[in-house]
């Protein structure tokens, strides 16, 4: 089976230095797969990466991304566009921040349908609608009319779900999606993402620092540390036994339902160092 | 609905204004024009009718006050949506593209705004000869900086704001997330602007008929009635005091207008 998403030694960097070392990871079918990493890993510059998004001091030095085959670097913005939204789309970060403040969320649901899938306006706001409902938000005809800071984050954040899902996207891009959420509602948000991703089969590239979310709902995981893949492989797996010292630090410093007496521990100084040198090197 | 009374004065007043402007000829108790050297130089109520008084030809100062509202009031509306349309595109264009199309605006913007903006527009108009067709264009020439400074450092803000990113990985083309994303929030200030800068028309276009060169002078302007009010300041002070308040209560409106306005729509302030 050939990848839907196929990063090969992807390199950039700033003029301050590097900030993905030779990143290689592929995405199948219908599978979701988690990019793990704390702050600075990388993981979100690969996410902004595939969706031609980095910011403009960021440049990719060497590697492609394969997207169903052709490469999504070599594409001209035009082209590009036209895949984004239709074929790769993004669960954003921030509910807050991620909905335009000025316009209302039946205008920002239907832009897309009427621009990109060119429906008329009576069809993308029935569209629109029934996407709300199967985002489980209650009387979405008033939410239409709403602005976004009438809203509460999950509820937000549910109409952002609605809106990456609402093209059919192959893939979604998911970065950080509950990270500015409270926890119970975070656990709404993460049922309802896994439950449209198999509703859909929609491949899913979760971007997240959370090990307890990544155990939940990703079949495969990538670990990151200072832009370099240290280890990747099935959850289950990598969770039950981890390879890389890194990620063993890392899990003994997440709580876990599974060992609820067990102490955390903060990720050891000597084994940044030793990473950092290992990196740089 | 705005609670602010700014608003409300300010808008009420300027509302009020534009009634009398476009009913001047049923509420003048004169014709502005008219000349009549008996009653010369008549203080306020000293003849009947003439509640105002009269100036040096004999011409009733209350109509030529509310004649006067025409040529202010179009000037300040027609000249401020120009500067402002003018303006607001450059501004938006300079702070969404940024690169050599940013430079060049903002390089436009520092020279123009470099020289002193009343010689500019007296110079402008002398060129272009006198009319309010010259005033306007003078006035749209010097103060689109005015909006497309703000509107440009406005529009870098909201572009780098995440509604924005997530709009381009929804694949919307660069053009579209500028008019349908962007212009909304930065709508509010240049409505803020749009009303500071009609405030300010109505000055130079003061300015420029008491120097002589808007519309013909025997038409009745306030800047025009100031400059001969100046002339007989003492033997009737009312020539020049009435054009003044008037002048000086429009632009007190528009500006408190544009400061409430400032506040009410100001999310960070509304909520």
């Amino acid at each position: 089976m050939t990848p839907v998403i196929d990063i090969r030694n992807l390199t950039a960097g700033t003029r301050a230095g590097p900030i993905l070392r030779d990143v290689s990871l592929n995405v199948n079918a219908g599978e979701v797969m988690a990019l793990v990493g704390e702050s600075g890993a990388g993981k979100s510059t690969i996410a902004k990466a595939v969706l031609g998004i980095l910011p403009a001091g960021i440049k990719i030095t060497a590697g492609n991304i394969l997207f169903e085959g052709t490469d999504l670097l070599a594409l001209a913005p035009p082209q590009l566009r036209e895949l984004l939204g239709v074929r790769i789309a993004l669960i954003p970060q921030d509910p807050l921040t991620s909905l335009n403040p000025a316009r209302r969320i039946g205008d920002q649901l239907t832009d897309g349908l009427r621009l990109r899938a060119g429906m008329s306006r009576s069809e993308a706001t029935a569209r629109a609608l029934s996407l709300l409902h199967d985002v489980h938000i209650r009387e979405p005809d008033l939410v239409m009319r709403r602005y976004p800071h009438e809203l509460s984050g999950g509820m937000r954040q549910r109409v952002l779900i609605a809106q990456a899902f609402s093209l059919n996207p192959h893939v979604i891009i998911a970065d950080e999606p509950t990270t500015a959420l409270d926890v119970t509602v975070q656990k709404q948000v993460l049922r309802l993402i896994r439950d449209m991703q198999r509703e859909h089969g929609t491949t899913l590239l979760f971007v997240t620092h959370d090990l307890g979310v990544v155990a939940q709902i990703c079949d495969r995981m990538t670990v990151l540390y200072g832009g370099k893949v240290l280890e990747q492989g099935a959850t289950a797996d990598i969770i039950a036994n981890p390879r890389h010292p890194y990620t063993q630090a890392l899990l003994a410093a997440s709580p876990r339902y599974d060992r609820p007496d067990q102490s955390l521990k903060p990720v050891p100084e000597a084994l940044i160092a030793e990473l950092k040198r290992e990196i740089a090197s | 609905m705005p609670k602010d009374v700014r608003i409300w004065a300010g808008g009420g007043f300027i509302i009020l204004l534009l009634l009398v402007a476009v009913f001047a000829p049923l509420l003048a108790p004169f014709d502005p024009l008219e000349q009549d050297l008996l009653t010369a130089t008549m203080g306020p109520g000293q003849e009947p009718g003439r509640w105002l008084g009269t100036d040096s030809l004999g011409r009733d100062v209350l109509s030529r006050l509310i004649y006067g509202t025409r040529i202010a009031l179009t000037v300040a509306f027609i000249a401020a949506v120009l500067a402002c349309l003018l303006g607001t595109i450059l501004g938006l264009l300079a702070g969404y593209y940024g690169g050599w199309i940013d430079a060049l605006i903002s390089r436009l913007i520092d020279i123009w705004m470099a020289f002193p903006p009343v010689l500019l527009s007296i110079l402008l108009v002398a060129v272009l000869g006198s009319g309010i067709h010259s005033v306007i264009a003078a006035i749209v020439v010097i103060d689109w900086t005015r909006f497309a400074r703000v509107v440009r450092a406005e529009t870098r803000q909201q572009a780098k704001l995440e509604y924005a990113e997530a709009a381009s990985a929804l694949g919307m083309g660069r053009m579209v997330i500028l008019m349908r994303e962007i212009l909304p929030n930065v709508l509010p200030v240049v409505l803020v602007l749009l009303s500071l800068e009609m405030g300010i028309a109505v000055i130079v276009e003061a300015i420029l008929s008491f120097v002589g060169l808007s519309v013909s002078t025997d038409a009745p302007t306030w800047g025009g009635m100031i400059a001969e009010g100046r002339q007989i300041i003492y033997q009737a002070w009312w020539v020049l005091v009435f054009p003044l308040v008037a002048l000086f209560l429009t632009v007190l409106a528009f500006n408190q207008l544009g400061d409430g306005l400032r506040q009410w729509l100001d999310p960070m302030l509304k909520r």
